[in-house]
């Protein structure tokens, strides 16, 4: 446990090219190849929610805007309620991502800055559930909420993830590595309780790895499939992907509709990886990397 | 920090022993990590011991508890004589080996390329590379599925014109091509799905690998008369290696986990000849479509061997370089 999982590497070994033009060349060819295919879905994604079926189908395909945005709009809209899928899957977000952010702070914060009895194994015994592939346990887990009486509602999905071992080692990783232990003892003897000095000491000092682990969380229940087709069952309570699920299932899909809602979905999530996407990639990584 | 107010009183304050401070200290860190292990024992720990209890036992969810017949291993015997399971693990495989082993072959020359120094363009690169893999699913599924129509879409359209240039077009094929409606091609199209959206993961994980070799074992190499293969052969790889023992894991243990991608882009339904059907997805329609959970736990559990005994030996074939070595890799 060296560096924060939050620094990017420093790392910075002469290449091994040497200065050799040609190679240089060839990397950014490939690289600006590899990038532009990388690219290219988005762009259709943006190219096909402007233009009506017929002609998304047609020859050659569309590859530049259309005009129909507007009328693929209202078609989506009367075929489901969208902005109510898209404020669940908020909904379900926000509160995913504020519940870990505490949880896991909280737990990070005791791992870190604090000699316990067991402690050892118990951080072991943490990272070895990591290991755990969890889609083993969509069955048991479907039942599990069926007698909770939890189908249909967001907390059968935010209460299972809001302690989270990823969570928990990447607080522990920053609290441990970014915060003097000094600070803890102050505010001991000046006669705070554990919890007081979490509150007003941990918590504002861990801006830094709080907005990784949000961004993180945000993201992974943002887009998340799986938990939501096995919770949710109506139309309403659907969360954004379900909802452009089923709208592809059926037969004489409005494909126009369809790319509008999908659009409409990604847009989001172009804009928090705009303004933050070294963080979120930092976060995403520092799991497998430091693991 | 501002200056500690006066006390009155000229002692040391000393936290008084006893009573709820003594304890809120003695046990604080306790409570605060309950919460993990509270929900792990309930969402985590239980539903294995449940699946296992579940697996050995036939139950239609729509019935009570009450309605479990214990019915001992034949849940394992009816899966292991079921040929559709049988299918189900070969799709697998092939799906985890195509959308596998092409993820690595391109994010390493890749993340060579972005380290030969284009270190000033790194993180706008791996940001670009990085988008599939923040993309929902669903979003992805979706569009692919539009790129991948038969007669009108946009990848059948590209190949084609790529097919007339002269002299390289024999390397693309001259006919339209079925993507997903036709058995051959289901499993190359959801392979090229997840390779897609993972091949800048596994860049940035070689890239780490990378940038952490110390370029002072070049220099003092190139001082020694090394050439670059032999820099190549006997810094880059064997250093690298850690770094491609945990990218290969984690494609492994995911691989065998697909659900998603499979799901949606044969619309649930496994596709043309179930060439799409994925383990997890028998499991999820055993549970869902034909009720039988004791079937689909029983299930859960033979894949669990499958994925575990791939790991072992995947250790095996990488020698004995854990999970640890991959702290190197920052």
């Amino acid at each position: 446990m060296t560096s924060t999982p939050l620094a990017a590497p420093r790392t910075t070994p002469r290449s091994i090219s040497g200065k050799r033009p040609l190679s240089r060349a060839g990397s950014i060819l490939l690289l600006v190849l590899g990038g532009l295919l990388t690219l290219a879905p988005f762009y259709f994604m943006f190219v096909f929610a402007t233009h009506p079926r017929q002609e998304i189908f047609s020859l050659p395909p569309p590859v530049w805007f259309g005009h129909d945005l507007t009328n693929n709009y209202e078609s989506l809209l009367s075929r489901m309620p969208f902005w109510r899928n898209l404020w669940n899957s908020l909904y379900l977000a926000v509160l995913t991502t504020a519940t870990t952010l505490f949880f896991c702070t909280l737990g990070g914060y005791a791992f870190a800055m604090y000699e316990f009895k067991g402690k050892g194994w118990l951080f072991g015994l943490l990272l070895a559930t990591l290991l755990i592939p969890s889609t083993l346990n969509i069955v048991p887990y479907a039942l599990i909420m069926q007698a909770l009486g939890w189908i249909d509602t967001p907390r059968a999905l935010w209460i299972p993830s809001m302690a989270n071992a990823f969570g928990i080692f990447l607080m522990r990783q920053y609290i441990g590595s970014a915060i003097p232990r000094e600070l803890v003892e102050a505010a001991r003897i000046d006669g705070a309780t554990e919890f007081t000095t979490f509150r007003k000491v941990i918590v504002p000092l861990t801006g830094p790895a709080m907005a990784t682990l949000g961004l993180v969380t945000f993201v992974q229940s943002w887009n998340g499939f799986l938990g939501p087709l096995i919770i949710f069952r109506s139309a309403e309570t659907y969360t954004a992907p379900l909802a452009l699920r089923t709208l592809q299932g059926i037969a004489n899909t409005d494909w126009g509709a369809l790319m509008c809602g999908v659009a409409l979905t990604v847009v989001p999530l172009l804009i928090i990886f705009a303004f933050a996407s070294r963080r979120l990639i930092d976060g995403l990584t520092s799991g497998a990397l430091k693991g | 920090m501002t200056a500690p107010p006066a006390k009155l009183t000229p002692q040391p304050p000393i936290p008084k022993i006893g009573g709820w401070d003594n304890f809120q200290r003695k046990y604080a860190p306790y409570i605060f990590i309950s919460p993990f292990f509270l929900l792990f024992f309930a969402f985590g720990l239980f539903p294995i011991i449940f699946n296992g209890y579940l697996s050995v036992h036939e139950w239609q969810p729509g019935s009570g508890l009450g309605d479990m017949k214990f019915v001992g291993l034949r849940n394992f015997t009816d899966n292991l004589t079921d040929p559709t399971f049988w299918l189900s693990l070969k799709n697998t495989t092939i799906l985890a080996v195509e959308s596998g082993l092409p993820q690595h072959l391109i994010a390493i020359p890749l993340a060579f390329a972005i380290n030969m120094g284009l270190k000033k363009a790194q993180s706008l690169i791996t940001a670009i590379y990085f988008l599939p893999y923040i993309t929902s699913v669903v979003a992805i599924s979706v569009i692919f599925f539009t790129l991948f129509s038969w007669q009108y879409g946009v990848l059948n359209a590209a190949l084609n014109s790529l097919h007339h240039i002269p002299i390289l077009g024999v390397l693309f094929p001259a006919d339209k091509i079925n993507w997903l409606g036709e058995r051959a091609f289901v499993q190359p199209s959801i392979a090229m799905v997840i390779v897609w959206r993972y091949v800048g993961w596994n860049m940035l994980l070689y890239l780490s690998g990378l940038q952490a070799i110390p370029g002072d074992l070049y220099e003092a190499a190139s001082v020694d008369g090394a050439t670059r293969a032999q820099q190549f052969r006997f810094i880059t790889l064997p250093l690298l290696r850690p770094t491609m023992f945990l990218a290969v894991t984690l494609s492994l243990i995911g691989g065998f986990q697909l659900f998603e991608e499979p799901y949606i882009l044969t619309n649930g339904g496994g596709g043309v000849g179930q060439a799409g059907l994925t383990t997890i997805m028998y499991m999820f329609r055993t549970y869902n479509a034909y009720s039988d959970a004791g079937l689909a736990a029983a299930m859960a559990w033979l894949l669990f061997i499958v994925i575990g005994l791939l790991t072992l030996v995947n250790n095996r074939l990488f020698g004995r370089s854990g999970m640890s070595d991959s702290k190197a890799a920052k």
